[in-house]
């Protein structure tokens, strides 16, 4: 990973726009301001167009000869797929109302990470090629031609774009950036031109299960890992399964949470919890990714990769799915998966073993939310819960975006938070919930190389972590998202030094009483727990 | 450029107007042809416009969550803003439509020294909503040129909206809200520098129409006074189909006959149409049930996957040497 950049440098941000229209302003590929191209290997993989290395900061891009009429047959096509594409080109008025609402923009001040610019980039050609009064007035009408140098910025800005919404939820319209980044990149990829961050782990996904690539030997020992962590914690011996026919229950979490830290604490927690219910769950090692990659490539991506939860739930003959603590996994879960592949008719109507509650808001796609399940749990005194071992911590709760605005999952979390934590405050109104910020790295935008960009766009959420910070000496960042702990870390320690990152059942996991535990000295981190009433 | 070229493009229409009716004398083609054609292109075009969105499918139920889902019952759902039924959307959509309920929520980000602040920013909420319930109040007002008679309903709209009893004729407050609204979204576009940035022509263009129209009818309602009965008389005969042109009406109301067929003629080609697409924004008009109910892709297609029997056939070994059960011996 390159030098971080200066603070005070990343902090002369100008909302001032240039002189320049944005039409005449090129493109520049700054290092630290963008991602590694795909590599041809994981294009091939999944039998992607145009598969080879290229390199986005170099000239030439290696497109097919005929890229720009497989551009534009492409976006014909999607025009008359989905009406949310071919109306959010049309209606726009051009108010404003969504242009300082874009965390990139806000840590950047970059016109064309306005969402309204960001869409009028293939607005533009969308309107020279598919509407009249473009094809007559052109530049007039906002219309401009489809050249290598607009391809290069569609590439540029449309990896710089979290497809967090919040833009959209801004709109009188509901016109939703995110919607548009999504056919941006479906158009990109066409010619091959993805990154090496999402390509890779797509292609790991299809061939392996989780999106690190990690074989079923490598997901076994490393969970098998987790297990003697929680016997040294706790004094229990945790006897995890594997793609276990007969299961009542197939858990799907993000790879990130049995494998990286800080997830493998959340992991933790989960199985602490599980174990303590006696839950009759399995692992997948074939299904053993619920995040999805293929989302920030396109729509048939997405679902190849998707295919497999219904697919290994329906060979295990489980009777529902319960799926971990993740942000994009659960808008995929949400609104997509069940119209991709189902009807889950194999499946039946989730019903919490342990209360009883029917999941009513779940009976088609069967597959329910840890917190939703947990929160439930706790409602009905079914664990034994003691909130003071997270008394050193100060927590806050960060939304993540698409829970929040594609999903709408507030208060479960939070409900749980304040039943394992006594110390719980919230972030400044206009930064949480449906107006949450993001972190700054969701949608793929993750790898080192992209560090100012991540930075500058993590800027926003990370100024309402201090606010609390400082006013309430908040030190813990609870989220419901691997992509969040896996990049949050980075950004508090730049930014807000002294806050910790962890998922909702971390925190479970600490204050979780178990029956014949053994005396907890630390909590999952190795940490003394806190002095038994010292702190008032 | 794109400021001027709209302006321009306005005072175009006007100087057409005033030449072909003060000085060429077609009063009929000013008066009944065009009116006629433009109301056909806009009827036509808004149809077809709105035809052509719902041509394209919605795959994917994609409402934006702006609140809490429903899920457990304990568990207090914001019924509107994360509506999970039908009941729901409607109320969402008729916040978002009478309303501006999204456009309510509008922020302004401010860099405050090494931080950020979010401030409190409903001017363009309350101009834009001042602006759209002018107009509409003043659309309706209008029809009691085309209705006879005048239902007490309108009757009671005119009186409400003249209350103020100042002047003769008496003044309108619409008028006044109108211009004002106008003048303050002109302004915005003009002296926002993030707003100016992202303008186009065809977003000056309609901000001079409408001050266009809404300026020649108050300079024919308070100064170079028209003759209402006559104005009556044609556009009696325009809705009857039995057009006629009474001779004495002065070229002012020509110029704002003519700029108003030109708003509905540009209508559906233009941004105005966002007056139709609002009721089809998927982010909007969905219910977030899509756990619930299974919502239907109709270009839903196989498509390619790694089968359980590939992986394993790649894994077994692998997989039996840690234990993990396998299909196949
Ligand atoms: C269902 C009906 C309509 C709804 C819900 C609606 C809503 C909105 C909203 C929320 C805005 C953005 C805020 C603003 O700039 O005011 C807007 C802008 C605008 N609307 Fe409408 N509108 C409707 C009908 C119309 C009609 C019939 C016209 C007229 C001819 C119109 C003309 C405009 C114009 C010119 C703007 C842009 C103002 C600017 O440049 O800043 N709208 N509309
Ligand atoms: S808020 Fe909506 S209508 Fe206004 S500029 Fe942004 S995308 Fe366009
Ligand atoms: S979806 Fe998020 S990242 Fe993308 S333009 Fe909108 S606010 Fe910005």
């Amino acid at each position: 990973m390159a030098k971080l950049p200066k603070q005070e440098d990343l902090l002369q941000i100008s909302y001032k726009p240039p002189k320049t229209p944005w039409m005449d302003l090129p493109v520049d590929f700054k290092p630290g301001t963008y991602c590694h191209g795909a590599k041809g290997k994981d294009l091939q993989a999944v039998g992607f167009p145009n598969a080879r290395d290229w390199s986005p900061g170099e000239e030439d891009w290696k497109l097919p000869e005929e890229w720009k009429d497989t551009v534009l047959e492409g976006m014909a096509d999607r025009l008359g797929k989905y009406r949310s594409f071919q109306l959010f080109m049309d209606v726009c008025v051009r108010c404003g109302a969504c242009a300082d609402k874009c965390h990139f923009y806000m840590g950047s001040g970059d016109p064309k990470n306005m969402p309204v610019l960001r869409a009028e980039l293939l607005r533009s050609v969308y309107r020279r090629y598919f509407t009249k009064s473009g094809r007559l007035f052109g530049r007039l009408a906002g219309a401009r031609d489809l050249t290598v140098d607009v391809l290069k910025e569609w590439w540029y800005y449309f990896y710089q774009c979290t497809e967090c919404r919040r833009c959209s939820v801004f709109c009188p319209y509901g016109i939703d950036q995110a919607e548009i980044t999504i056919m941006g990149r479906e158009l990109l990829n066409l010619l091959g031109l993805n990154t090496e961050w999402i390509s890779g782990p797509v292609a790991n996904c299809y061939m392996k299960g989780n999106h690190v690539g990690l074989e079923p030997h490598t997901m076994v020992s490393n969970i098998e890992y987790l297990v003697e962590d929680i016997e040294t914690l706790t004094g229990i011996n945790i006897t995890p399964s594997f793609n276990r026919k007969g299961a009542e229950i197939l858990f799907v979490v993000p790879s990130g949470d049995y494998y990286a830290d800080p997830g493998m604490y959340t992991c933790m927690g989960y199985m602490m919890l599980f174990e303590e219910l006696g839950l009759d769950y399995t692992w997948s090692t074939y299904a053993g990714e619920g995040g999805n990659f293929g989302f920030f490539t396109s729509n048939e991506m997405a679902k190849r990769l998707n295919a497999k939860i219904y697919a290994e739930a329906k060979r295990l003959g489980v009777k529902w799915i319960l799926g971990g603590e993740c942000g994009h996994m659960w808008r995929v879960l949400n609104q997509y998966m069940d119209t991709w592949n189902g009807p889950a008719d194999f499946l039946e109507e989730p019903v919490s073993p342990i209360t009883g509650t029917k999941f009513t808001n779940a009976t088609s796609t069967k597959m329910v939310h840890i917190a939703e399940f947990t929160a439930d749990l706790i409602k009905h005194n079914k664990i034994k819960l003691d909130p003071s071992r997270n008394d050193n911590l100060r927590v806050t709760f960060h939304d993540s975006c698409n829970p929040s605005r594609g999903m709408g999952i507030l208060e479960e979390p939070r409900y749980i938070i304040k039943n394992v934590c006594n110390n719980f405050f919230e972030m400044p109104e206009d930064t949480i919930r449906e107006k949450t910020l993001c972190c700054g790295s969701g949608a793929g935008l993750n790898p080192g190389e992209n560090m100012e960009v991540r930075l500058r766009g993590g800027f926003p959420r990370a100024n309402a972590v201090k606010y609390v910070q400082e006013k309430h000496g908040v030190n813990m960042l609870a989220n419901i998202c691997a992509v969040d702990r896996v990049a949050l870390p980075t950004l508090m320690d730049y930014w807000v030094p002294g806050v910790g990152v962890c998922g909702v059942h971390e925190l479970v996991g600490n204050a979780l009483v178990m029956k014949g535990e053994k005396k907890r000295e630390t909590d999952m981190r190795g940490e003394p727990l806190p002095e038994r009433g010292a702190e008032a | 450029m794109k400021i001027w070229s709209s302006l321009v493009a306005v005072l175009a229409l006007v100087l057409i107007a005033w030449l072909g009716t003060g000085v060429a004398g077609l009063y009929t083609v000013f008066g009944v042809g065009i009116p006629y054609l433009a109301f056909l292109i806009f009827a036509l075009g808004f149809i077809y416009r709105i035809l052509k969105w719902g041509r394209s499918p919605v795959p994917f139920c994609i409402p934006t969550t702006c609140g809490q889902q429903k899920s457990l019952p304990w568990i207090k759902q914001n019924k509107i803003e994360n509506p999970s039924g039908t009941a729901g959307v409607v109320g969402r959509m008729i916040l978002e439509i009478l309303f501006f309920r999204s456009l309510f929520r509008n922020l302004k980000t401010e860099k405050r020294g090494d931080k950020l602040g979010f401030g409190s920013a409903k001017w363009l909420w309350l101009g834009g909503l001042a602006f759209h319930w002018s107009m509409l109040i003043i659309l309706l007002r209008h029809l009691r040129f085309f209705l006879d008679p005048v239902p007490s309903l309108l009757q009671g709209l005119d009186g409400l909206d003249s209350f103020l009893q100042i002047g003769l004729p008496i003044l309108y407050i619409t008028d006044i809200i109108i211009v004002a609204a106008l003048l303050y979204l002109l302004a915005r576009r003009l002296f926002v520098a993030q707003v100016r940035y992202i303008s186009l022509a065809s977003d000056y263009f309609p901000l001079f129409l409408l001050l266009g129209i809404a300026t020649s009818g108050i300079i024919m309602r308070y100064f170079l006074r028209v003759d209402v009965v006559s104005v009556k008389e044609l556009a009696l005969g325009l809705v009857t189909l039995r057009p006629t042109v009474p001779a004495d009406i002065g070229s002012i109301f020509f110029i704002h006959i003519f700029l108003v067929s030109s708003l509905f003629a540009y209508f559906p080609w233009s941004k105005l149409m966002h007056a139709g697409g609002i009721f089809l924004s998927p982010t909007r008009n969905m219910a977030n049930n899509s756990r619930r109910v299974r919502h239907i892709n109709p270009w839903n297609y196989p498509v390619d996957v790694h089968s359980y029997a590939e992986y394993e056939a790649e894994f077994k070994e692998k997989m039996k040497k840690a234990g993990v059960p396998v299909e196949t011996e």
